[in-house]
């Protein structure tokens, strides 16, 4: 009956059938999407000659786990692992710490020099030295080989800075500053007391963004930092792009050359999810908070 | 605490003219030195910012020197526009300037609307928990390392027992046809980005309210209907606002994804300006060509920008760049 009020649309379907219809639509996109990734993830747990016979599109064929015991007992893959956690620990409490120091001050009307230091930051995200300045401003601030290439001449993610000034200025009232600050509170006990306590939504946002530029940067480690330094990203280039076993993977197995070739394709499946999966796991508990962050950040209004 | 008060609302002339400033220097000085903990704050950053940012945009003009590590980056002597003409008469020259403009162009055609119809189909969903699932999904790829991505481009399209070969029953090697290239490119871009994409327009949506879309069911509007004619225009200033920074980076095709997926045999396609600059910056130590290279792509990208901000703002009155 319901129906029969809401169906008059011109031209259009009926308000069910139309939902219907986006329904359908929208879970099509969603398979396709998630096709790929889950084809990686069951082969990685079958045999891969059975992959390539195409034998594993939608359930694993002679299920096994040899990829993931290769890829956790290969030094390479695991100091590349190491590195990358401590890159992405350091880097992400590093930005994190640089965007607030910026945000903050820049979110006060009240700072004289405010426009000229907003221009200041945001003109370094349309305008950039370019490739070879930039390593040679490094090198000559002697960084190269130094992990701190890595986190000091990004300076400050200026998107991500923008995102949270823009959430200091609109979500946190100013009347709690002031009157903070009329009660003899420093800027800084401000900044600390109740900016920080009030912002952790947006912290977590930029925590992820973080997190994630530096879990899968592999460019400027490999320009800047020697290859005992790899991240895991440039470690998986051997596997995945240049297609070649390592050599302490050579060295371990037993069963010869066929085994060895076996293997060096299963690693490939089962290090795309090892490699994949800390982001993919994390970046859910803070989805809700995305549209928020962006809403503030790249359209004001 | 009247003081505070006048200081804000002084701060608040103060950006309309120099007159004022300097009639209140006095309360400026104040002012400055009340907000110390707040310059403290912005030392560090600033710090870096003008080391590893503003020095290098210093440093661009080794692209007129001709760059010797003993001399310095000041010392080495002025060739003026050599490095240009160099790479101007090189043989691959034109081909990379075309190359890098249609893989970009065609990457902002294919994958700019793509983000504006998800958006607006999603945003019609009415169950929150599939809504959710449905952009937890799509967002999922953006978060995978621009290697990782590879690797799965160069395992699907592997010539013996590839996903997309077996699926087509062929036996192509996709990565080393020239004209595949930009294919590959730009649709795996999508299936990356394209998701990820949405969540500035879902943002504008969530701002539209509910009981529009409540009255235009009662005069019986349809669903297309109420895309047309509430979502649409709500979102055309975010639209235009997202092809202006787009076109901005026309020519910034990304060099992780074309460096990694290039092979010898489809360079005709994927030899771009930004692995040259690479390689013959870094793996060849040609520090000044180089710079000189990457400036010409610039160059490039700011005339560009400037020139679609001009043209969206004549289009539209209140939507301008930054």
């Amino acid at each position: 009956m319901n129906e029969a009020v809401k169906s008059h649309g011109t031209g259009g379907f009926s308000e069910k059938t139309s939902d219907m219809i986006l329904v359908v639509l929208c879970s099509a996109i969603v398979l396709v999407v998630a096709y790929p990734l889950f084809y990686v993830l069951v082969a990685s747990v079958s045999n891969p000659y059975d992959v390539y016979a195409g034998k594993t599109f939608l359930f694993p064929s002679q299920f096994t786990l040899d990829g993931y015991k290769a890829v956790f007992a290969d030094d390479g893959i695991l100091s590349g692992y190491a590195n990358s956690i401590r890159y992405t620990v350091i880097g992400t409490a590093f930005s994190v710490i640089m965007i607030y120091l910026t945000a903050y001050p820049l979110s006060r009307r009240d700072l004289p020099g405010r426009k000229f230091f907003s221009i200041f930051f945001i003109v370094t995200m349309y305008f950039g030295g370019g490739l070879i300045p930039t390593y040679l401003t490094v090198k000559q601030t002697g960084l190269i080989d130094n992990i701190w290439s890595l986190f000091l001449p990004g300076g400050v993610a200026v998107g991500n800075m923008i995102i949270v000034r823009n959430y200091f200025e609109n979500s946190i009232p100013k009347e709690m500053i002031e009157a903070a600050e009329i009660d003899g509170a420093s800027k800084w006990t401000t900044f600390i007391r109740i900016v920080v306590p009030l912002s952790r939504s947006i912290m977590a946002v930029v925590v992820v963004f973080s997190m994630v530029a530096y879990w899968n940067d592999w460019f400027t480690s490999m320009i800047y930092l020697g290859s005992d330094k790899a991240p895991l990203p440039l470690i998986l280039r051997n596997i995945l792009i240049k297609s070649s076993a390592s050599a302490s993977q050579a060295s371990t197995i037993s069963g010869g050359y066929a085994e060895l070739n076996k293997l060096t394709e299963m690693i490939k499946f089962s290090s795309i999810i090892v490699a994949a999966a800390p982001m993919l796991i994390i970046y859910p508990f803070v989805q809700k908070y995305f549209e928020k962050g962006f809403m503030a950040g790249a359209v004001k209004g | 605490m009247n003081k505070r008060r006048a200081a804000a609302a002084r701060g608040n002339t103060q950006r309309t003219g120099h007159m004022v400033l300097r009639a209140g220097e006095k309360s400026l000085r104040q002012r400055i030195l009340s907000n110390w903990q707040l310059y403290a704050m912005l030392a560090i950053p600033v710090l870096l910012t003008v080391i590893y940012k503003y020095i290098p945009m210093y440093g661009i003009q080794m692209a007129f020197r001709n760059y010797k590590a003993s001399r310095g980056m000041w010392g080495s002597e002025w060739v003026g526009l050599k490095w240009f003409q160099r790479f101007f008469g090189s043989p691959n020259c034109f081909r990379m300037i075309k190359n890098t403009l249609v893989l970009s162009f065609y990457s902002l055609l294919w994958s700019f609307p793509i983000p504006v119809i998800l958006a607006l189909m999603i945003n019609q969903l009415r169950f929150k928990r599939f809504k959710r699932t449905v952009q937890t999904v799509l967002y999922a790829p953006h978060f995978i390392s621009v290697m990782v991505v590879c690797g799965m481009i160069r395992i699907f399209l592997s010539p013996s027992g590839g996903l997309i070969n077996l699926l087509l029953g062929s036996s192509v090697d996709f990565l080393s046809e020239a004209s595949a290239f930009r294919t590959i490119y730009i649709a795996s871009s999508i299936w990356q980005d394209a998701g990820w994409g949405i969540i500035v327009y879902m943002a504008t949506l969530s701002s539209i309210d509910t009981s529009q879309y409540e009255a235009a069911k009662i005069d019986g509007a349809s669903m297309f209907q109420r895309i047309r004619y509430i979502d649409v225009p709500e979102l055309i200033p975010t639209v235009v606002l997202m092809l202006i920074m787009s076109a901005g980076s026309l020519m910034n095709v990304g060099f992780e994804k074309v460096w990694l997926l290039q092979t010898d045999l489809n360079k005709a396609a994927s030899d771009v300006i930004a692995v040259y600059v690479y390689q013959q910056g870094i793996e060849n130590a040609k520090y000044s060509y180089s710079t000189a290279v990457g400036l010409f792509n610039t160059v490039v990208n700011v005339i560009l920008l400037i020139a679609v901000n001009r043209i969206s703002k004549k289009i539209s009155e209140d939507v301008s760049f930054i």
